[in-house]
């Protein structure tokens, strides 16, 4: 069954159309990812799923209408947004951005016990946890972004950019533990990603977005061996 | 020598109530980056509040709770009434807002209680406290009662979720709803806590400059210069400039300038802060790229 399932979503900021009319599902426990160059409106689609930007269309969450709500009620159903610019409180501690991230909990020995889990993911992040978080360098502030998301304990996880400005082996670290939470924690995640070769070797299926609409969708493998994606987004 | 101690003992004390008052509009500039000049007046009608429970027959302590919960109650409904619906205004617009919220509680307690002066009582004994003869027992009182807010304040802040998420909406208001945090109700209640805060800094003042429709007007006016000297978005420089402030104000008005320009040394200080240290001692320099 589909976790997440979109019909015809359309969003705009102000005047401009970003988004006209996107479809498509993702399984429940798989990582599909949204592949597309600048603007052609991955990071607004995300936006639009947790309720940050206006949208028309259909959004269905485990069955459930959720277009049009709020997100503060959208991040209650179990739906984690680890946006672009990683959205760190940047003067509280990490383990107070952790705590936050568990906000609507109220089951407080499972929080703790999420808290020592996501620690055991990101060693470093126990090593900094009293330290303010912008003090981080940018690939810590991506694992707390990420496991801020965790500490929801969410069904769904919406990945923007993950690997947007960081070394290249402290991508394959990341992209290394995203996979185990969700091989797992069955964790479903929906990655946007410009860089297609990485989303695509993470990911089961994918999407290929061009300025506001899908225009391919398979699983990873056949996107890999689509010429036109080799050609425009995997550069051989 | 004496005569010195006296004074910046009793500044002290006043500064405690500026610190209060301070640390209010702090609060809620750093959620939503505007001053509220109607502080004063909101002090001041829920002071009147109490002033009423206390004619009706209620003992102190409990009039005192209870006013606590009003004026907490009487913030979260004009944020949710009042300032709410002017979220995205322009800055003018909520600045309009603001002083015709100043204007209306002042007329409108004018109009119930009238603006002939009332006692107001203190809580504290009158005969001198522990032999102490610098300080009058309610100054101590006022001063230990200041610093029992802060640090039920403090502990409320850095020690419990809801102290936290309110942190959190106020930092980064996007980032608090993504993990679920109500952020409009984290700002109501703020205007609450800081309305709760005001109506102490006004129980605390009545007694010492009788309780009149006017009487936060000069005590605003020297929160204002506190907040300035401290850092407008720095709690703490708040508190400490309130006390500074209050033992300035004191001093110069004893020895230097005489009491009848007292007020002129809040407005000196505002300008000079303005002019020389615009974020004031505590207060981070915001700079924009333009």
């Amino acid at each position: 069954m589909a976790l997440l399932e979109v019909n015809g979503l359309r969003a705009a900021y102000g005047q401009t159309r970003v988004l006209h009319g996107l479809d498509f599902a993702l399984e429940k426990g798989s990582i599909t990812a949204l592949l597309g160059a600048n603007g052609a409106g991955k990071t607004t689609t995300l936006r639009a799923l947790c309720g940050v930007v206006k949208t028309q269309g259909e959004v269905r969450f485990a069955g459930a209408r959720i277009d049009g709500r709020a997100t503060e009620d959208i991040v209650r159903l179990g739906v984690a947004h680890v946006p672009d610019g990683r959205g760190t409180f940047l003067d509280l501690t990490t383990e107070e951005n952790l705590r936050l991230g568990a906000y609507t909990r109220k089951d407080r020995a499972a929080v703790a016990a999420d808290l020592e889990r996501v620690y055991g993911y990101f060693p470093r992040l126990r090593e900094r946890r009293e330290q303010q978080a912008g003090t981080l360098s940018g690939g810590e502030q991506q694992m707390l972004a990420v496991s801020r998301a965790l500490m929801l304990s969410p069904r769904l996880m919406l990945l923007d950019e993950p690997s947007f400005g960081l070394a290249p082996l402290v991508v394959r670290e990341l992209f290394q533990i995203l996979r185990r939470i969700n091989e797992r924690e069955r964790v479903s995640m929906l990655l946007v990603e410009q860089n297609a070769a990485l989303a695509l070797e993470l990911a089961d299926s994918a999407y290929l977005i061009e300025t506001g609409r899908v225009v391919l969708a398979g699983s990873a493998a056949e996107l890999k061996r689509d010429d036109a994606v080799r050609r425009a987004y995997l550069g051989y | 020598m004496d005569a010195f101690l006296f004074q910046v003992l009793a500044g002290l004390a006043t500064g405690g109530i500026y610190a209060s008052l301070a640390l209010a509009l702090v609060m809620i500039y750093q959620a939503t980056h505007h001053v509220n000049f109607a502080q004063g007046e909101m002090a001041m009608f829920t002071t009147y509040i109490a002033w009423s429970l206390m004619d009706a027959g209620l003992p102190y302590w409990p009039t005192f709770l209870l006013t606590l919960m009003v004026a907490f109650l009487l913030g979260v409904a004009i944020e949710r009434l009042v300032i709410r619906p002017v979220e995205h205004a322009p800055v003018l617009a909520v600045v309009v807002v603001f002083i015709a919220l100043l204007v209306i509680l002042n007329s409108v307690t004018g109009w119930i209680y009238t603006y002939t002066l009332k006692p107001f009582p203190s809580p504290f004994p009158e005969e001198p406290l522990w032999g102490i003869r610098y300080m009058s027992p309610h100054e101590i009182g006022a001063i230990g009662i200041t610093l029992l807010v802060l640090v039920a304040l403090y502990l409320f802040f850095r020690f419990t979720p809801l102290g936290l998420a309110m942190r959190a909406a106020a930092q980064n208001p996007q980032s608090a709803r993504l993990v679920g945090i109500r952020v409009g109700w984290m700002l109501a209640l703020g205007w609450g806590l800081a309305a709760g805060i005001g109506a102490v800094a006004g129980m605390m003042v009545a007694p010492i400059v009788y309780l009149d429709p006017n009487m936060m007007g000069g005590v605003l006016l020297y929160a204002f210069a506190a907040a300035l000297v401290g850092g407008i978005d720095n709690p703490w420089g708040a508190v400490l400039g309130g006390f500074l402030v209050g033992v300035l104000e004191n001093l110069l008005g004893a020895f230097v300038i005489g009491n009848e320009l007292k007020l002129s040394v809040a407005l000196v200080i505002i300008v000079g802060v303005l002019l020389v240290r615009p974020s004031g001692l505590f207060g981070t320099v915001h700079v924009t790229r333009v």
